[in-house]
């Protein structure tokens, strides 16, 4: 049985590179990606799993980092949005102008990306429930959902 | 940020965890299971619990199990939410999962942790309250079993006892079901009411949350063609005995109005769906 206690050497798959951290078991994952490894697209806000904005892929699937332990993640393969610069996702939230202040946007980007992997042609209904995740304070939120619609077609 | 250290355990076996609560538990270091965390984690950031140690059941096979075997289902504690909604294994514990808390969160909450969680609304309780599911329960003692309402609508957990699994027969995922969340203002959000219906025998079976501080399944009602949605709604409601919540999201008034509304409206439903079988 494994056992943490105190500060740990741990290894953590992050955008396809291998990264050794140190951290105590109660870290929580956003705060290591960001703190530790520079990767502060990242972002945190309620801490509380509400806003999305720390949503990260675990496995090609979003979670929220302010609601996982670094421990937790070892083993799996961790997306943040440093790992889809240019690609089809990301560049429909520029051509839409799906974002104003763009604290929300990692997060809406993450959970996207991962809603097109999982449903290559997803019906309103699914894209609603998934980006219900997410909160915008500045409200894009047509714009937000134009742009899955592109990135969807861009693939 | 939480402000504590704590350990973390990763046991490999049911026997493992157990020991390993045990062992914790006398040295005074009140361990938690650990499901999902969600929980854990934002109650341990403003220090509402402060275990010493956690116990992560991610890696138990037992509490991974989930399929279908000689007609029975099994739900492994550590699943999440989300798997459960996308399998279609429940159809209506699918939708229930998929009204918790929303869709990323759903990818990290466990039925187990749902299940025995602090936070009084349980919803996936709903349908296994409604389906004759049993519980399987691992402890200091070994491995058990017992009814689902025996274990949450009674006493609940004892201190040490592990959600494994939840089995019920395939046949009731196969029943006309209902499934009604209405929440204050936002799709998401903590229930007002949620019902949970499932049509058995020509039985109408019921389950509520958020009406009381836990949840509970009401009088079963034979679905007679004849009988008044209204008047057997109001009935059927009325008869609850454990007090109705009264709080700045819903007055008790509120809340058994918009119960006995949902009900008469899936009654009413269900009595369609049964004429739509005779003259079909
Ligand atoms: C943002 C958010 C919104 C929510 N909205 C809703 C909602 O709309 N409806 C609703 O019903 N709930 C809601 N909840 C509550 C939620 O479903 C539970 O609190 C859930 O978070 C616990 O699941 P978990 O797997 O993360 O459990 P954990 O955080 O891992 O554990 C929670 C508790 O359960 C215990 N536990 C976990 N697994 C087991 C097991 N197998 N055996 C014994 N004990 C165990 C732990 O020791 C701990 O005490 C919400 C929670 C969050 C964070
Ligand atoms: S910071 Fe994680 S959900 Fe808000
Ligand atoms: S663009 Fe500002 S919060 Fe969404």
């Amino acid at each position: 049985m494994l056992k943490l206690s105190g500060k740990n050497i741990i290894k953590l798959s992050v955008n396809n590179v291998v990264r050794e951290v140190a951290v105590r078991p109660s870290d929580i994952l956003a705060e290591v990606l960001r703190n530790q490894l520079g990767l502060t697209g990242t972002k945190i806000g309620c801490e509380n799993g509400d806003c999305g904005v720390c949503t990260v892929l675990v496995d090609n699937l979003p979670v929220k980092s302010c609601l996982m332990l670094a421990v937790e993640a070892v083993g799996h393969e961790i997306t943040t949005i440093e790992g889809l610069s240019d690609t089809p996702v990301q560049n429909a939230f520029i051509e839409k102008n799906a974002f104003q202040c763009g604290f929300c946007t990692p997060g809406f980007i993450m959970v996207c990306r991962s809603l097109l992997n999982n449903h290559p042609d997803p019906d309103d209904y699914t894209v609603e429930s998934w980006l219900q995740s997410n909160l915008c304070r500045c409200t894009s939120y047509q714009e937000i959902k134009e742009a899955v619609k592109k990135a969807k077609d861009l693939r | 940020m939480i402000p504590f250290d704590f350990e973390y355990y990763l046991p490999d076996t049911l026997k493992e965890a157990s020991e390993i609560f045990v062992t914790l538990q006398k040295e005074g270091r009140s361990p938690l299971y650990y499901g999902g965390g969600t929980e854990i984690i934002s109650m341990a950031r403003v220090m509402n619990v402060t275990p010493g140690a956690v116990i992560d059941i991610k890696k138990i096979p037992e509490c991974l199990e989930f399929g279908i075997n000689d007609n029975h289902i099994t739900i492994g504690a550590a699943v999440t939410l989300a798997k459960i909604t996308a399998s279609g294994i429940f159809p209506l514990l699918g939708l229930a999962a998929g009204r918790i808390a929303d869709h990323t969160v759903q990818e990290k909450i466990t039925l187990g942790g749902n299940l025995a969680g602090t936070i009084i609304y349980h919803e996936s309780l709903l349908p296994l309250l409604i389906s004759d599911s049993s519980v399987c329960l691992q402890s200091a003692e070994g491995l058990k079993e017992a009814p689902v309402p025996e274990v949450f609508s009674g006493g609940g957990l004892r201190p040490g006892e592990l959600i494994v699994k939840i089995s019920l027969e395939k046949k009731f995922a196969q029943c006309p079901y209902f499934h009604i969340k209405k929440s204050k203002i936002e799709k998401i959000g903590y229930p007002l009411v949620t019902v949970c219906v499932l049509l058995y025998d020509n039985v109408m079976r019921t389950a509520v949350s958020g009406l009381c501080h836990f949840p509970l399944r009401l009088a079963d009602v034979p679905l007679d063609p004849d009988t008044d949605e209204a008047v057997l709604a109001e009935n059927l409601v009325r008869n609850i005995s454990a007090p109705i919540r009264n709080d700045a999201s819903g007055s008790a008034d509120y809340r058994t109005f918009i119960l006995i509304k949902t009900v008469e409206s899936i009654i009413r439903e269900l009595k369609q769906i049964k004429k739509d079988k005779i003259n079909a």
